[in-house]
């Protein structure tokens, strides 16, 4: 403390080591609050369903979503990032993954939500394994904080089948 | 600033940013809002920048009691050291 130079950075070292500290502490705070989300899918209408001119398979759905994301939102969180998942199984591969739709949902208010729309992005097999298939639709949520860990999550509706024949 | 004030001014600075810290967390939790406590914690930093960083007169009610030059002169520093190594420099040349 033997100078106005020597005082300022010790004192400005020392509140960003807290200011560090406290960060920590907010994001630990989130493993206490109290998650309930709750989603349902429901496919209104296949739009249509045909072979590529280069051979993949792919369909268009309408989809109607209602989320209620509310719970997810603590006072450490920036955004969540929410999308929908078709997940199926071929003889290939045990697990395939088509992002069908995602949102960005800044505020708590917006968490709640219902909206029907077509895919937003192609569902598109890598091959011709699509007819007559059964497939889950997951609706995986990312939840962003303001400082800390993020938290990832899920949750599955299973039961959903394609039609056996191209339309 | 003297000995006395630099202990003082030290240990203020430091339980002034952790009581910050300590508030703006707690406040920022109880109103769900990160905002408060960003707000808060700024605050805290500024005031206790205000309070120990510049060199404020409280802080120097002991000061140090250099000698005064009157009484300097009246103790002159020994010479002798100085004539017996040149002489030694000489012979060996």
């Amino acid at each position: 403390m033997h100078s106005f130079g020597y005082r300022a950075n010790a004192l400005l070292t020392f509140a960003l080591t807290i200011l560090a500290f406290m960060c920590a502490i907010a994001s630990f705070s989130d493993n206490f609050s109290n998650q309930t989300p709750s989603a349902q899918i429901q496919i209104l209408n296949i739009n249509w369903f045909q072979e590529e001119p280069h051979g993949n398979d792919e369909v268009s759905l309408t989809l109607n979503i209602t989320a209620d994301l509310q719970s997810l939102f603590t006072w450490n969180t920036k955004q969540v990032f929410a999308f929908v998942a078709a997940e199926y199984k071929t003889s290939k591969n045990s697990l395939n993954q088509v992002s069908l739709w995602d949102a960005i949902i800044p505020e708590k208010e917006h968490a709640k939500f219902w909206i029907q729309i077509s895919n937003k992005y192609p569902f598109i097999d890598k091959g011709h394994n699509l007819r007559g298939k059964d497939f889950n639709l997951t609706l995986h949520w990312h939840v962003m904080p303001k400082t800390g860990k993020m938290l990832a999550d899920k949750i599955v509706m299973s039961g959903y089948r394609l039609p056996d024949a191209y339309r | 600033m003297d000995w006395q004030g630099q202990k003082v001014v030290e240990q203020l600075m430091q339980i002034l940013l952790v009581i910050s810290g300590v508030v703006a967390v707690v406040a920022g939790y109880a109103t769900e809002s990160f905002r408060t406590t960003m707000l808060i914690y700024a605050g805290g930093v500024v005031l206790a920048t205000m309070i120990t960083v510049p060199n404020w007169p409280f802080y120097n009610r002991h000061p140090l009691k250099w000698l005064d030059p009157s009484e300097v002169e009246k103790h002159p520093k020994p010479q002798a050291v100085l004539a017996v190594g040149s002489k030694k420099k000489f012979s060996k040349k």
